[in-house]
């Protein structure tokens, strides 16, 4: 007999978000003759890539116990920049995008390092500056990519496997194993459970931190890059939102808030569970509408379950 | 003898003096702040200073005022409020779409009964679940769009006869010279300030937020506590709503968006913690202000809009810096 509850709480050998993965998928593959076809299954995994991608840092930085809201403006601005420095070469555009994130990222890891500020309130500052940032450098124009090598990547496949998909499910082979099996994946759970600890410990929480900030820094600007190849273009009010879908896929995942639980694997399963939703209502021309409606219904439906669960070990949000 | 006493008594209490005025200074470091900024932009700018332009200030400034006062409640109590943004995209298209079809007095009650029970939900949630706040509120910031989409079928919604309505005294009326919003405004933070300040309710949210444990211990409720923080914000959400679809007379579906950031921002300027169990209504009124008046003042010495989102980025993070670093008696945190 299966422990049910030990199931639900995430303890036993398979998570629950991937039985509510794979149910959804069975009823849209039951209400929609044309969700399970290969070609479906991998647009799912490009539309996913994007979010996905920023999830896998976003996972980092909240098992640490912190949180990025200004993953969708970073995304912004490394679009941005990847479009709009084109002329000089593709290369360098693409490259300074990611640099973008990566050097943002760092100002906030540092930011909360030394000052101790609450990551809460830097990235929250951070997603209303970059956001500013960009329309200053974009003076709000959208920038179209005239170079076909970079629109066609965002297009492209290996075989019958998009690249963007590829990149995504690379991306989260290496994090789970960087998560599972290093001394940094170890420290950020540390930090994350009991900071304190993790000092008395010797672990140097800040710089675990700072690294988990530029991680999730890098993704969201190559995030923003792929993006913009899938586009074609950027317009300044690119990633609006995309933190709180990645928030929400985080948290689906089952990574605590609160710091020193989650994984890599449940946030795969998070980001697919919403990719999955999203297509399957398109599919049954559910009006994008209620797809907000349901998603908020649903995250706040799971908030419910876990917290009956744990009881004992909400600890409450620490901002 | 006796004389030497006294003058230690005197530099003591000259001492004591100094402390008050220095602690006094550091508690009030938003309002030195306030006054160096309006300083240094009236140097800049002639306009700047002018009674005219410092009402039109606070006229703009009055709605994300308005909605900043009821979040400051939330946080005070502990929890965090995100889906004010949506929440007033949702009451203003109400109250401007059933304006024609009910009449305005019918719409503004309609709108306030589903605004609170918005704010109820949310309170619920918080309060008696005992979800984690700023999820909840994501979540709600999300599903209360999807509902606005919805209502207006994703079709941005106005008042047809505008010119003949009392509707319009909300946003653009105006007593004794005094613009209606900010007097809206104005009461609103006084009665909120002074139910803070001298009323036991008051004191039960202090506690609440800043120990729930103590505060169920010593037998206040605290599950109600944090449900009617809600409430409060709610209502000031649908204050706000009413000024702004008064204002406009029309809405697009997406109005409030952003709106929950730049109130926290104002919020967080003012320097109430995120931590609960701190802060004053005042003292957001002034960080409220103080965004304003840098958008103004940037947008009059010429820098385009969306610099003053640069600079708040800095001035948030610097205001919170110091603060925490005047706490803890140093500027950088020891940890490696």
């Amino acid at each position: 007999m299966i422990n049910m509850k030990n199931f639900l709480k995430g303890s036993g050998f398979i998570q629950p978000i991937w039985v509510f993965v794979i149910a959804i998928t069975v009823f849209f593959s039951v209400m929609s003759e044309y969700f399970l076809s290969v070609g479906n299954l991998s647009n799912i995994l490009v539309q996913t890539s994007t979010i996905g991608l920023i999830a896998l840092g976003m996972t980092y930085v909240m098992i640490n116990g912190n949180i990025d809201l200004s993953v969708g403006a970073v995304l912004g601005l490394a679009a941005s920049l990847s479009v709009g420095l084109q002329d000089y070469g593709i290369t360098i555009a693409v490259m300074a995008a990611l640099a973008s994130g990566l050097v943002l990222g760092a100002i906030n890891g540092l930011i909360v390092w030394k000052t101790g500020v609450n990551a809460f309130i830097v990235t929250l500052g951070a997603m209303i500056g970059v956001r500013g940032l960009i329309f200053v450098y974009t003076e709000e124009q959208s920038f179209y990519a005239t170079n076909f090598a970079f629109s066609d990547f965002g297009t492209a496949s290996i075989g019958p496997f998009p690249v963007l998909a590829i990149i995504f499910l690379l991306c989260t082979l290496v994090m789970h194993l960087v998560l599972k099996k290093t001394g940094h994946g170890r420290n950020t759970f540390a930090v994350g459970g009991n900071p304190e600890a993790a000092l008395d410990a010797g672990i140097r929480i800040g710089r675990h931190m700072m690294i988990n900030f530029i991680i999730v820094g890098g993704f969201a600007a190559l995030a923003g890059v792929l993006l913009a190849t899938q586009m074609g273009a950027a317009t300044p009010n690119l990633g609006r939102d995309y933190e709180l879908w990645t928030i929400t896929a985080v948290v689906l995942g089952g990574t605590k808030l609160t710091g020193g639980f989650g994984s890599i694997t449940g946030t795969l399963g998070g980001v697919l569970a919403i990719g999955i939703l999203r297509n399957g209502m398109n599919l049954m021309q559910v009006p994008a509408f209620y797809v907000l409606v349901i998603l908020g219904v649903i995250l706040i439906s799971v908030l419910i379950i876990d917290q009956r669960l744990n009881v004992h070990a909400s600890k409450g949000v620490s901002i | 003898m006796a004389s030497v006493e006294q003058s230690k008594q005197a530099i003591m209490l000259n001492k004591k003096y100094k402390a008050g005025l220095l602690s006094f200074l550091s508690a009030q470091g938003i309002l030195v702040f306030f006054l160096i900024c309006m300083f240094a932009f009236s140097l800049f700018s002639e306009q700047f200073i002018s009674q005219s332009n410092i009402m039109t200030v606070v006229r703009q400034a009055s709605i994300i005022g308005i909605i900043a006062v009821g979040v400051t409640v939330v946080i005070i109590g502990g929890n965090l409020d995100l889906s004010v943004g949506s929440m007033l995209s949702f009451s203003t298209v109400l109250v401007v779409d059933l304006h024609d079809k009910i009449g305005p007095a019918g719409a503004i009650i309609l709108m306030f009964a589903l605004t609170l029970l918005i704010g109820a939900v949310n309170g619920f949630l918080v309060g008696f679940m005992r979800l984690n706040s700023l999820i909840v509120t994501l979540a709600m910031l999300s599903a209360i769009q999807g509902l606005v989409l919805i209502y207006s079928g994703g079709k941005n919604v106005d008042i047809a006869n505008q010119s003949d309505t009392w509707f319009a005294f909300f946003g653009r009326g105006y007593v004794l010279g005094i613009a209606v919003p900010v007097i809206l405004f104005a009461l609103l933070a006084i009665v909120v300030q002074v139910v803070m300040s001298y009323t036991s309710y008051g004191r039960r949210i202090f506690a609440v937020g800043g120990n729930p444990a103590a505060a169920v211990y010593s037998g206040i409720r605290k599950n109600w506590c944090v449900f009617s923080t809600y409430l409060i914000s709610a209502f000031c959400v649908a204050c706000a709503a009413l000024v702004l679809g008064s204002r406009v007379m029309g809405s697009q579906n997406n109005v409030g968006q952003g709106y929950e950031l730049l109130v926290l921002a104002g919020i967080i300027l003012g320097g109430t913690s995120l931590l609960g169990g701190a802060g004053s209504v005042w003292k957001t009124i002034i960080g409220v202000l103080i965004l304003g008046f840098i958008q103004n003042g940037l947008l009059l010495l010429g820098y385009p809009y969306y610099t003053q989102w640069l600079v708040t980025w800095v001035i948030i993070i610097l205001a919170v810096w110091l603060d925490l670093a005047n706490k803890r008696k140093r500027l950088f945190t020891t940890h490696s």
